[in-house]
């Protein structure tokens, strides 16, 4: 071997140690960068779970969770008279569901129908139109909503209610959930989309050949099939209602009534977090960390939700792959 | 034999009377899926048409024709035109002096201010940027525009009912009377609204504009793109190229479709107690509102730079290896490279879902009221749907349009980004 080629062997050898380490260092960046979304997570936790404990440290967590009453109201002076607020979520929880099931009432039918039209009936030209333009609901930001509800559906269903005589709040739950079911209709619609066109074709070509109709097939057969994947849409809408905020805070208000009436007003988790992180705040009052215990509610409520969604739906594929 | 047969003819008897309910059921069902699309996507035609025929009106501006005398004695007494004395001098005067001068009938003190109420506060900075320009026009006498009061100009628009009694609007009769009068003379004149574009937020509705709020979104959204976009494009390639499977990298991949369903506002939460209180970056800057978005939007992006990575053929990979690249080279030079329109469209879909969110952005204290324009991703900034959050609230007439107006505009942005989406994807799509 001439010296020239022992050289440039040399050469290329310590190059490619140079090269080794910096593609180490390279996957090190890779790894790390995929912790990021676990650190977020783990971030999301450990700050709600600390401050929740601040607060639960002033508050006993049984008077959180189980208390009728909420008034989070601090002092500005120490002697003053019922200074103390009482922080129960019970009324914020039920306004919560109240509003949530009101939007399922909108959304399941109307977005549950969409999808059977779409998936079943629809030609391939009209779906590719009608679609994209249902999505447009889900990409409209839900600040514009809740301008909308506040300010047209709101007063729409009040004057409508003074017509026939009842006498409805003008923040009603009614008008926060209808126009947070219209948002999550897309939700809705698109999850049990991919539900139904799961569903075999041998299960629809069987329900013809029994002489039924396409609608029968479609009730009797297709959607009792699809029935796992569709429900577990409907958690993560359910999980997404639960989680909305600027409908809320825009068109339901603050009062923390404990009621059923839809066309009462109430208030929810979230629009409560933003009322009291919102503005002039001292940190460790109880007033400002009840937010993170309302936060961390909020984010086990969501939680069950989506990993029970989540489990339903992969479970269901397993199914017929 | 004979019984079955009779029982099988009488079934097919009640078979073929049912038949005409069984098909009108069929053209029910149909006709209801059918309308419950028809019914969304009218409700979202409705929506948009509700809050574009408020909206449109705020791009219109009513200006106020005045003979306005540029007098020597009230700008500069002194003669010396220099611009500290020019910027002090009492322009407000002169605005109601020329509209005393119009209506010379106006006598008591009540109606003079209910007068001067005709031209909005700006007014008078409007005669000072006028004469800082050119100064030769102090000693003259001009017609000039100025800027109507909201009043006024929710008046001249028609969104002020005029035929309700006296108490029960913002305009008086008197002053009703003298819109008239300016508008008979050819006084009153609509224009395009370019202040809104140009200016921060005002307690005024006539002087309120979006330009601060677009600019701390824009700062807000850059400083998201630039953590979210390296940070999700690099864990995807490792989760798609690289990651073992195993225990790790599922529990990563649960991870990441459960952080994309986390309500917003508890990523707001982790920035207050997070990237506030833990490491005391600055309250109510857009650098802080962009890393709440880049951690909301990283799901999203790392979902869509995953399936881009899947689409691209092994065989690109196995011939870069076979030429004798490294692992690294293979990915890097030639994997990466094919998938990152696919990226990038994923990408602009992640910053569209953050230009609308308003929740996280209250947490972190970007909902100040906010009049000039940020100059930093550290000063405390708004965002665009932060704004209309915060004229939604306000009572004043004006501000149901400027409202309305913005959102306009935000869903602008929001067609435009996605329309750059959907082109890369088409222009660089490849079929392999």
């Amino acid at each position: 071997m001439n010296t020239l080629a022992r050289a440039s062997f040399i050469g290329t050898s310590r190059a490619r140690r140079v090269q080794k380490n910096i593609e180490r260092a390279a996957m090190a960046v890779l790894i790390l960068c995929a912790t990021v979304a676990i650190l977020t997570t783990i971030g999301i936790v450990f700050s709600l779970l600390f401050e929740s404990l601040r607060f639960f440290s002033q508050v006993p967590i049984t008077d959180f969770l189980f208390g009728l009453n909420w008034s989070p109201q601090t002092a500005m002076r120490s002697d003053q008279v019922g200074a103390s607020g009482s922080f129960g979520a019970v009324p914020l929880l039920a306004g919560t569901f109240l509003i949530s099931a009101i939007a399922m009432t909108v959304a399941v039918p109307f977005g549950l129908l969409s999808a059977i039209y779409l998936s079943e009936y629809a030609s391939r030209r009209a779906r590719d139109i009608l679609k994209p333009l249902l999505e447009i609901l889900a990409g409209i930001p839900t600040v514009v909503y809740g301008f909308f509800a506040a300010l047209v559906v709101a007063p729409m269903i009040r004057d409508a209610g003074s017509g026939v005589g009842l006498d409805i709040s003008s923040e009603s739950a009614l008008a926060a959930g209808a126009v947070m079911g219209i948002m999550i209709i897309p939700f809705i619609s698109s999850l049990s989309d991919d539900a139904l066109a799961a569903v075999p074709d041998s299960l629809r070509q069987a329900g013809y050949g029994l002489g039924a109709t396409q609608a029968e097939t479609i009730r009797q057969v297709i959607l009792p099939a699809a029935l796992p994947g569709i429900s577990g849409g409907i958690l993560l809408a359910m999980s997404r209602a639960v989680g909305e905020t600027m409908i809320v805070v825009m068109a339901a208000g603050l009062a923390a009534n404990l009621t059923a009436n839809p066309l009462a007003a109430v208030t929810t988790v979230t629009a409560q977090i933003v009322a009291l992180l919102t503005g002039d705040q001292e940190f460790d009052s109880a007033k400002t960390l009840s937010a993170f215990a309302l936060g961390l509610l909020l984010f086990l409520i969501t939680l069950v939700f989506n990993v029970a969604a989540l489990r339903i739906v992969r479970k269901y594929r397993q199914q017929y792959d | 034999m004979t019984d079955t047969a009779n029982r099988a003819y009488g079934n097919s008897e009640k078979i073929a009377a049912s038949l005409a309910a069984r098909h009108r059921s069929e053209k029910w069902f149909r006709g209801i899926g059918f309308a419950a699309i028809v019914a969304a996507l009218g409700f979202l035609a409705f929506m948009i048409l509700s809050i574009g025929s408020t909206g449109y009106k705020a791009f219109q501006q009513t200006y106020v024709q005045l003979e306005i005398n540029f007098d020597a004695d009230v700008i500069d007494p002194e003669g010396t035109r220099d611009p500290a004395v020019l910027s002090r001098a009492n322009y407000q005067g002169l605005v109601r002096k020329a509209l005393r001068d119009m209506f010379p009938d106006v006598k008591s003190r009540r109606d003079r201010r209910s007068l001067n109420d005709t031209v909005s506060s700006v007014g008078q900075f409007e005669l000072m940027d006028m004469v800082l320009a050119d100064p030769s026009l102090i000693g003259t006498t001009r017609t000039v525009w100025l800027t109507a009061s909201d009043d006024f100009d929710m008046a001249m628009k028609g969104s002020i009912p005029l035929d309700v009694p006296q108490d029960e609007r913002r305009i008086s009769d008197k002053q009703i009377s003298w819109l008239d009068k300016l508008n008979s003379e050819g006084r009153l004149e609509s224009r395009f609204n370019s202040r809104f574009f140009t200016s921060g937020d005002s307690r005024e509705p006539e002087q309120a504009g979006i330009l601060a709020a677009l600019v701390g979104t824009g700062f807000s959204l850059l400083v998201c793109f630039a953590f979210a976009f390296p940070v999700g494009v690099l864990s995807a390639v490792y989760l798609e190229m690289f990651a073992p499977r195993n225990r790790i990298s599922d529990i990563i991949e649960i991870n990441i479709n459960n952080l994309a369903a986390v309500p917003s506002i508890v990523f707001g939460l982790l920035g207050l107690a997070m990237l506030l209180g833990v490491f005391g970056m600055p309250r109510s800057s857009p650098l802080v509102g962009g890393m709440v978005l880049a951690l909301m939007t990283l799901p999203t992006i790392i979902v869509a730079a995953r399936a881009s990575l899947k689409a691209v053929p092994p065989s690109l990979r196995d011939a870069a290896l076979g030429l004798g690249a490294s692992e690294m080279q293979a990915v890097f030079h030639h994997v990466v490279p094919s998938a990152l329109p696919g990226m990038l469209t994923g990408a602009i879909i992640g910053m569209a879902q953050a230009l609308g969110e308003t929740a996280p952005l209250l947490m972190i204290g970007m909902v100040a009221f906010i009049v000039d324009i940020p100059g930093s991703v550290l000063e405390p900034a708004t965002a665009l749907p932060v704004q209309i959050f915060l004229w939604a609230d306000s009572t004043e007439r004006g501000f149901a349009e400027k409202t309305a107006a913005a959102i306009l505009v935000l869903l602008g942005f929001l067609v435009v980004m996605n329309l750059v989406a959907i082109i890369l994807r088409k222009k660089f799509e490849q079929r392999w």
